[in-house]
């Protein structure tokens, strides 16, 4: 059952896994800030630059375009301090080792449900909000279970009591019903977030690891993440009043142990791994299964995979 | 052009704005003077090192309780039940989802003891009948199975096996019995069509039983031709249905139903 | 925990109103009535600077009358404007942050900044510059208070001089020209804001954006004309009849624009009938069918459409067309506030699963209620009074100096 590589991929320095997998450098920063490293005056410094602004000009064409371009520079250079450190820091093959030995740039994280061997019982419910201290009351869902009942003439019923926390309960008795089954639901931790898009303040982010997260010490709460969710995947946390949502049990990930919901789900219809490394049990998933994605046309790369999805679900 | 120059051409083009100009200009200076600096102050220092968000919160978010231990940590103590579990139909079941978070158990056994459900409520939340739940996955009906009494009383939690191995094929496939039982093929053994192994009942998935191949099996009684009871439903097998196998369109144990 | 007997009633009472499947998380409404609220505002504002900008621009003459009083409602509302949207955050007191370390993806983060480029760059300098040399005049002739109040609005300039008269009136018309697309910029993007969201059919729309300028410019129109209608017989003066029927000339034409943007909108999504239409025909038919279909369309755009187009076709006498002028922009404001409930509260109310509907108990007592609302649409006018009373936008009050009588611009 437990892929040795799995435990080995998921903390400690040079294990052999790694050098089954193709070269996994896993530095987003510098595919998202090239830009970073050009900007127009790189002194950082709040004096005025010696060289005007990396534009030697000795001849300019233009005496007032040269005196607007210092005077702008100089104004600008007042904001660049930030950028450039930054771009700096970045430039430097970014170095992140957490409490344990954890390397968020070495790992990518997905999931995978498989909605055959989902049952509805509802253990990944309770655990989550056992694991994550999710209030109970009167609702709020990091991860939920659905019950899809599709009937011959197209009609289709779909419920989750209170999340399927306490499972579900028998329907009225049915023939016309052609198919039923399960659908697991949490957030995708999509690779082209919308709701990361949107955040005005960056309090919500992509960790280098794939795991979408929220800073719930700088969230103000406008619950715009909220709204630009198509999976309806986040809430408004009552007591911390910002946003809340399925963060993979990143204090578990990061401790090489799987996520709660992962961890009690009796049939192993959700599996938990890297995206990119082959020595996964999420990369036998992959392969062996007909992939179905949340919401395809919105074009969010979530990273959630289901197998065997069916039409209805959305 | 140098430092000194620069500052003539400042107070050259300064004495060119009208008086209200320069107003302004003071006022906006001011304020862009104060912002910058406040601004300075005011960001999180490790704001942007790894991308738009505070660096400290990923570090936060990583260093949360954990609640749960983790299937692999029990087997340091309890590897008797380990073992016997894993070589039942609960091998993939974690301890966990059963005794519920214990990492404080892990930490201090004898003061924090997990749980363990000895009610009836718990393992019908698994193996309650469902009508959506997948074909095959061991179900009972909760209010007729052996009413009031607890579910270990039979069946030891780490090692399922039921207490008798079910004689009949409709313990375990109790929806298609039903099925069957109003139509016509009431009268057909399930083993008429689908040869199964004794080993079926103990290990399902690993000795699945075989199921009919070709229009000629049910052909078998109803061919025109066929040596099967008078009442029973015959067709021209060379031209009846379009060519595909016989249960494309006739449900099997219910093939009355259209 | 000790809320939660209460939120568990309240929640198995908007539970009981669910229909269909909603996901879980989807029960309650996040952006309540301060949401309709704000872009309602900020309507106004943009709405009130265009018809201000009418007069310098396009040189419109006869509604020279209203020019300095819709520069003080743009301020008095864009004041007020960020107050909502405080009212609302989780967390206020770190709305700052927007200002220190702005997404530059997120429409809301750069709002921050079109706000405060629209009322510092734009509004404020015309205002400024326009009542510069009023306000030194006001001063001299001032004591006490007032004398220093209007000299640090002056920014204690008194340069009062020819030369300094047609800087201000060249910089008022240069701010002008930006002012216009920063208006629509600044009204846009709030359409933008939910234009952009994707995950939300109801929101996601091209045409958001305009479709959100052109009814704030109705609803802006609408406002002055009802302000001007109100306030000038307070003063015991005479309603200028060319100016009102020019306002409601612009009005109408506004509304002929925006109304046909939103049948094109409706047009367009019955004809493509992608995935949501079902849902979203079950959301107007029901949930929204009064506030839609009658508030919205019949007394929003219909009713005052057919009053003033009636107005125009017919001569009718002075008076009939003040009450008509006076309703019809009255219940232009109503449909439009109804407009934007219709899009924030409207958007939230069927799920994202595209199968139910929750609803929207809206609460009175609270930050987010009913009171607070009310409380908040009402300020401005508070406001414009005190503006009216600092920097009287009054054609007496202006200094004889202030401009010869040949022009017409101040």
């Amino acid at each position: 059952m437990d892929n040795p590589c799995e435990r080995l991929a998921a903390g400690s320095v040079g294990n052999p896994c790694e050098t089954l997998v193709p070269e996994v450098t896993n530095k987003p920063c510098e595919t998202l800030v090239p830009e970073l490293a050009k900007t127009p005056c790189e002194t950082p410094s709040m004096k005025m630059p010696d060289k005007s602004c990396g534009v030697p000009n000795p001849n300019a064409t233009s005496d007032r375009r040269n005196f607007l371009k210092k005077t702008l520079c100089a104004f600008a250079s007042l904001f660049v301090p930030n950028l450039v450190a930054a771009s700096e820091a970045l430039k430097n093959a970014p170095v992140w080792i957490l409490a344990g030995g954890y390397k968020p740039y070495e790992h990518y994280w997905g999931m995978g449900i498989d909605i055959n061997k989902c049952i509805g019982c509802g253990r990944c419910v309770d655990a989550c909000k056992t694991e994550n201290n999710v209030p109970r009351e009167p609702y709020y869902f990091r991860t939920w279970v659905e019950r899809y009942r599709v009937r011959a003439d197209g009609d289709v019923t779909v419920d989750s009591p209170n999340g399927a926390i306490n499972s579900f309960d028998n329907p009225p008795p049915d023939t016309d019903v052609i198919r039923s089954f399960f659908v697991p639901k949490l957030c995708n931790h999509c690779d082209n977030p919308p709701c990361v898009q949107v955040c005005p303040v960056g309090a919500t982010y992509q960790s280098p690891d794939g795991v979408v997260l929220v800073d719930s010490d700088y969230c103000i709460g406008c619950r715009y993440c909220i709204q630009a969710c198509p999976y309806g995947a986040r809430f408004l946390d009552p007591v911390t009043r910002t946003a809340q949502k399925c963060t993979f049990c990143y204090h578990r990930i990061t401790k090489g142990l799987q996520p709660a919901c992962v961890e009690v789900c009796p049939t192993q219809a959700r599996v938990f791994g890297e995206v990119k490394k082959k020595a996964s049990p999420l990369q036998r998933f992959l392969r062996m299964n007909k992939i179905g994605i949340l919401k395809p046309s919105l074009n969010t790369e979530p990273k959630v995979y289901y197998a065997n999805l069916d039409v209805e679900v959305n | 052009m140098d430092f000194v120059e620069y500052l003539k051409r400042v107070r050259a083009t300064w004495a060119k704005i009208p008086e209200q100009g320069k107003r302004l200009v003071v006022a906006v200076v001011v304020i862009v003077a104060v912002f910058i600096p406040v601004r300075g102050l005011l960001i999180p220092t490790d704001f942007g090192e790894h991308g738009h968000y505070r660096a400290s919160a990923l570090v936060e978010a990583a260093a949360l309780d954990v609640k749960y231990a983790g299937h692999q940590i029990c087997n340091d103590c309890h590897d008797d039940v380990v073992e016997t579990k894993a070589a039942g139909y609960h091998r993939t079941v974690n301890c966990e989802v059963c005794h519920g978070p214990s990492l404080l158990h892990t930490d201090d056994p004898d003061t924090y003891l997990p749980v363990a459900p000895r009610q009836r409520g718990y393992c019908p939340l698994c193996h309650g009948y469902l009508s959506s739940r997948p074909t095959g996955f061991p179900q009972i009906v909760v209010d007729s199975h052996n009413p009031l009494k607890a579910c270990i009383s039979c069946h030891d939690p780490h090692d399922p096996v039921p207490p008798e191995t079910p004689a009949e094929c409709e313990a375990c496939h109790a929806t298609i019995a039903r099925a069957k039982a109003v139509s016509h093929h009431v009268y057909v053994e399930c083993t008429y069509c689908h040869e199964v192994s004794e080993e079926h009942k103990i290990a399902p998935r690993q000795h699945l039983p075989t199921k009919p191949v070709s229009r000629e099996f049910c052909g078998q009684c109803h061919a025109d031709d066929a040596d099967a009871p008078a009442d029973v439903a015959r067709i021209d097998m060379g031209t009846h249905g379009e060519g595909y196998v016989c249960w494309q369109c006739h449900y099997p144990h219910l093939p009355e139903a259209r | 925990m000790h809320l939660w007997t209460n939120e568990a009633e309240r929640l198995a009472s908007l539970l009981k109103e669910v229909q269909g499947y909603i996901y879980p998380n989807e029960v309650e409404l996040h952006w309540s009535i301060l949401v309709v609220v704000y872009p309602y505002i900020t309507g106004l504002v943009a709405g009130a600077f265009i018809l201000a900008s009418l007069v310098k621009v396009f040189n419109v003459r006869e509604v020279q009358a209203t020019y300095r009083l819709s520069l003080l409602t743009a301020l008095a509302f864009l004041l007020i404007a960020p107050l909502p949207l405080l009212a609302h955050l989780g967390h206020p007191e770190r709305s700052f942050e927007i200002f220190l370390t702005p997404n530059t993806q997120s429409a809301m983060a750069m709002f921050g900044f079109v706000y405060a480029w629209y009322l510092m760059a734009v509004l404020l300098l015309e205002i400024w510059f326009g009542y510069r040399r009023d306000l030194i005049y006001w001063a001299r002739e001032e004591k006490g208070p007032k004398k220093w109040m209007h000299r640090v609005l002056a920014l204690f300039s008194s340069d009062v001089s020819d030369r300094s008269r047609k800087f201000d009136t060249k910089a008022v018309q240069i701010v002008t020209v930006i002012g216009i697309p920063s208006a629509f910029l600044l009204h846009g993007y709030v359409g933008f804001i939910f234009g952009s969201v994707k995950a939300n059919p109801w929101w996601s729309s091209v045409l958001m954006p305009i479709v959100f300028l052109f009814s704030a410019i109705v609803s802006g129109i609408a406002l002055v004309l009802l302000i001007y209608m109100v306030v000038t017989p307070m003063r015991n003066k005479q309603i200028d009849m060319a100016c009102l029927d020019k306002l409601a000339a612009f009005l109408f034409y506004a509304m002929i624009v925006d109304f046909s943007l939103e049948t094109l909108d409706f047009i367009h999504r019955i004809y493509e009938s992608e995935e949501s239409i079902k849902i979203l025909a079950e959301l107007v038919r029901g949930r929204l069918l009064v506030s839609l279909v009658v508030v919205q369309l019949l007394m929003g755009m219909i009713a005052p459409l057919t009053m003033i187009a009636s107005v125009k076709l017919f001569r009718t006498p002075a008076e009939l067309r003040r009450l008509m002028y006076f309703v019809a922009a009255l219940l232009v404001q109503v449909g439009i506030f109804s407009t934007r409930w219709n899009v924030v509260i409207g958007g939230q109310l069927f799920s994202k699963s595209l199968r139910g509907l929750t609803t929207y108990k809206m609460s009175i007592v609270g930050i987010e209620g009913l009171l607070v609302s009310i409380v908040l649409l009402l300020l401005p006018f508070i406001i414009l009074f005190v503006l009216t009373k600092i920097m009287p936008p009054w054609d007496e009050a202006r200094h004889e100096f202030a401009k010869p009588a040949s022009e017409g611009k101040a």
